[in-house]
């Protein structure tokens, strides 16, 4: 690739935003290339999402977050029944706890209508109890926000990426960029950068492309600073999440949102697409953007917020503990801007948001490149939607699905009892058109691992399957009797 | 889904209780006993515990774990029951009817009575809330020795053991056998859990250095674990281990998945389904055998318990509920983790004639008290020490004395 081909469009980063326009402009006659730091794609703060489908309700109004948020909200919706993307409509309570908080709550209800939300409704405590039977003592009243819905952000991020590929763009791994110049094509490749390419020193080799979109997250600064700008900081905000046992899926059917305050958004309990309870995130701002570690103080905080939400929470064993990094930037707003004449974009500040919002900013940058002269024909030829693996809890999985079992035994084979992974569905994730590259990968893709157990039981198996990338024809099982 | 199969009884779980339950109760049944494993082979947990030491107890034997899951899957086999692997139970479809996943399809099976025996497995590193980075090379000893023995990889170089409890050593003999260096073991306790009469040639046999009352405070490694750093319990004084491999082994819960989603009365203390002495559970067609409701016992003793829940499951089909339930609840006092069974049944002594529970404390010649209503029934020296890292074994008769009705409360001093 490396000096021979010039690319339509360079997408750096290869996330949930990343690759929702990347799909997005591949959907046109455009060669489009997705260029990623990491060997995966959604490895980076969109795999730590709170994976809410948000309404936008409590977006500040009049900002592109709060219009992009809107607009996502309903694309994502469509998209995710189009391609398999498991959302469950929960709804959301945001309980007052304190008079000031409850006084709160009209002023909440209003902003929501402004951000042309008008489905919320303040209730009172008897209410809030009725819907939230294990809610801890002390609730005054709560806003409703019954649009609010869970949803999968590794599954978004895939289908989107696929989506992306078996549209032709092209994905480079690995390829994180330390580097740019400006690059001359000759002038016969459209003429509407003035012949102007730039060319992205990566770790994985040269790209060149005629536009180039920043969507590199936790990055997106220092790629800024590589086109010339001194605009913003990305500040790592860690987000500490713990999550609990499916044994405490009964506690709550309802995400739980605290009001915001002055001092932040504050620690949400919500249930999980996996049937599984989370309760955070912290927010800790670091000046170390690979700090994913969890720490005793994040976890002794959580203990303590979340014994006061739901107590019986705290009963329940802890599945799994995550940290993901937020890109937070000092502003309050989405930063998306386009510098026409060196055909680049950059897309910052995206924060949690952005799950929600990706297609919509997708959207908006494809119209940004389109003033900037890019030629933006749809294809005709576009290939089907992907279909993507169901890993929600709640819709049919294959160890359910009588009629796929008698059609491929591999989907009777459970694996990963906790999380009922079969050995078909570890095969299918290898032969997929973005396979996994190591076991955070294939949990990603599948579950298996992400239970109860934490490898007890499965562990071995799955590494070993891992191992064969899927095969399930060679050497399959070892057992006493083969020793 | 098509109309669910039928069985007279169904045992879930073909570990030592599950496959010995099995095998003392086909000869007795002219109907199907069927035992449903999720894992490839029969066996259980013995299966990757690759070093000697089972069947003592129930089979009056001395062989290797693996040695021990082929001799109690063939017996169960020769009596006539049916053992069905990678058969999944997923659920229930009703009171005593399950569903049922397995390469050969989709299934529910209606039983007469049902048996469940599906074992405990140690908290890995997130339920103990341990924090850090989450590198590769943590495991729990279920995992490394599914890894050792039944994969044949190798796990790390050097590895600092959590715990010292009778499993833990076993995971030192696991990775001594897959040439990696066990360099620390650690124990919250002020001295090792295990046997005194293991650990003695234990850490000679394996020179292994254990450090008592000591906790991992956090885990270091970016992809890799590189160290874990320690903390001493009393002074809170903080050192770095360097290892590549850290192995969390015991504290163990039982797999009561099941059991919970039925809503079988659950014991808070075991965490398994509440049993009285003649292994019911609160539903009267279901028993909760091994070390779903003791977590854990050695597995002889949860062979044991399959052993001793044939005649009830018998009587049970032939006469129905059984005549000596009771309402009398049997707890662990302030120095007991938990004590099982955790309810009397009049017509039955536990399994061996034996409470099982685990202490929170070393005592090494230890006082029972059995407690009710305030009074104290019974004061009783046992000639045999508590530790907390094993099953402490109390005589079930000392609760003779106790008559039906207020809860009863057992401990040690």
């Amino acid at each position: 690739m490396t000096g021979t081909v010039t690319y339509d469009v360079a997408v750096i980063g290869a996330g949930l935003v990343g690759s929702a326009i990347a799909r997005e402009l591949a959907g046109h006659q455009l060669s489009v290339v997705s260029v990623e730091a990491r060997a995966d794609v959604g490895d980076g703060t969109s795999k730590a999402n709170t994976a809410i489908l948000h309404t936008g309700f409590d977006a500040k109004p009049g900002t592109l977050e709060s219009r992009l948020v809107r607009r996502g909200h309903r694309l994502l919706g469509e998209y995710a029944g189009q391609v398999g993307i498991p959302v469950e409509r929960s709804g959301a309570l945001l309980v007052a706890w304190t008079p000031e908080e409850l006084q709160a709550l009209p002023g909440l209800g209003a902003k929501a209508r402004q951000n042309g939300y008008d489905r919320s409704r303040i209730i009172g405590a008897d209410q809030v109890y009725r819907e939230l039977p294990h809610l801890g003592p002390g609730a005054l009243g709560a806003l409703t926000v019954p649009d609010e819905s869970i949803t999968c952000t590794w599954t978004t991020t895939l289908a989107l990426a696929t989506e992306a590929r078996r549209r032709g763009g092209e994905l480079l791994l690995n390829a994180r960029v330390y580097g740019i110049d400006a690059a001359d094509t000759g002038g016969n490749t459209g003429g509407d950068t003035g012949g102007q390419a730039t060319i992205l020193h990566t770790t994985a080799g040269d790209v060149r492309a005629r536009y180039v979109v920043n969507a590199a997250g936790l990055g997106c600064d220092t790629v800024d600073q590589l086109f010339g700008y001194e605009r913003f900081t990305v500040t790592p905000r860690r987000g500490e999440l713990l999550v609990f046992d499916k044994q405490a899926r009964p506690l709550t059917d309802r995400i739980v949102l605290p009001v915001p305050s002055r001092l932040g958004k504050g620690i949400l309990v919500s249930p999980t697409i996996y049937g599984n309870i989370m309760l955070g995130p912290t927010a800790e701002d670091l000046p170390d953007k690979t700090a994913t570690g969890t720490s005793e103080a994040g976890f002794e905080f959580l203990r303590r917020k979340g014994e006061r939400i739901i107590p019986a929470l705290l009963r329940e064993e802890v599945t799994a503990s995550y940290a993901g990094l937020r890109a937070a930037i000092d502003r309050d707003d989405y930063l998306i801007d386009a510098d026409h004449g060196r055909g680049y974009v950059l897309v910052g500040g995206i924060r949690s948001t952005g799950l929600t919002a990706c297609m919509a900013v997708a959207e908006h940058v494809r119209d940004l490149l389109g003033d900037g002269g890019l030629k933006l024909t749809p294809r005709a030829d576009l290939p089907d939607p992907p279909r993507m693996p169901n890993i929600g809890e709640n819709f049919t999985r294959p160890y359910q699905d009588e009629a796929r079992i008698a059609g491929d035994p591999a989907y009777g084979r459970i694996v990963c009892f906790c999380e009922r992974v079969t050995a078909g569905e570890i095969r299918d994730a290898y032969r997929s058109t973005i396979p996994p590259r190591d076991l955070n990968g294939l949990r990603r893709r599948t579950r298996a691992m992400n239970g109860r157990c934490q490898g007890f039981y499965c562990g071995a198996e799955v590494m070993a399957l891992a191992d064969r990338r899927g095969d399930l024809t060679s050497a399959g099982r070892t057992g006493p009797e083969s020793r | 889904m098509s109309a669910p199969l039928s069985t007279d009884v169904l045992i879930i779980g073909a570990g030592p209780a599950g496959l010995t339950a099995a095998a003392s109760l086909a000869p007795h049944l002219a109907g199907e006993v069927l035992v449903l494993e999720r894992e490839a082979e029969a066996g259980g947990i013995p299966r990757h515990s690759d070093h000697p030491g089972y069947g003592i107890r129930d089979l009056k034997t001395f062989v290797s774990g693996p040695a021990y899951a082929r001799r109690l899957t063939a017996r169960a086999l020769k009596a006539g029951a049916r053992v069905q692997t990678q058969a999944m139970v997923t659920g229930w479809a009703g009171a005593r009817t399950v569903e049922v996943t397995s390469p050969a399809g989709r299934q529910r099976i209606a039983a007469r009575a049902i048996v469940l025996a599906t074992g405990a497995r140690e908290r890995p590193r997130a339920a103990r809330l341990v924090p850090g980075d989450r590198p590769a090379g943590v495991y729990t000893t279920g995992q490394l020795q599914n890894l050792v023995h039944l994969q044949h990889a190798r796990p790390g170089h050097r590895a600092v053991i959590v715990g010292a409890e009778l499993v833990s050593w076993s995971a030192a003999v696991t990775l001594r056998a897959a040439h990696c260096q066990p360099v620390l073991m650690t124990s919250a306790y002020d001295k090792p859990e295990s046997y005194a009469a293991f650990t003695v040639p234990g850490r000679l046999a394996l020179r292994l250095p254990v450090a008592t009352r000591t906790r991992i405070a956090r885990i270091i490694g970016e992809g890799r674990v590189r160290a874990v750093e320690l903390e001493h319990l009393d002074t809170g004084a903080r050192r770095t281990v360097e290892c590549d491999t850290v192995v969390f082994t015991g504290d163990w819960i039982p797999d009561n998945e099941l059991a919970r989603a039925v809503g079988l009365e659950m014991d808070p203390h075991t965490r398994g389904p509440l049993v009285d002495t003649a292994q019911v559970t609160s539903d009267p067609g279901v028993f909760a055998i091994g070390n779903l409701t003791h977590p854990v016992d050695t597995a002889d003793v949860a062979a044991l318990d399959g052993r001793a829940v044939a005649s009830h499951v018998l009587r049970y089909l032939s006469e129905g509920a059984s005549a000596g339930s009771t309402e009398t609840r049997v707890v662990p006092g302030e120095n007991l983790l938990w004590i099982s069974p955790g309810r009397i049944n009049n017509s039955a002594a536990p399994p061996r004639g034996r409470l099982l529970s685990w202490p929170r404390r070393h005592v090494s010649v230890p006082t029972v008290t059995v407690r009710q209503d305030g009074t104290t029934l019974v004061s009783r020296r046992i000639p045999w020490p508590a530790s907390p890292g094993r099953v402490f074994r109390i005589p079930s008769s000392l609760l003779d004395s106790a008559p039906d009705g207020a809860t009863v409360t057992v401990d040690i001093a």
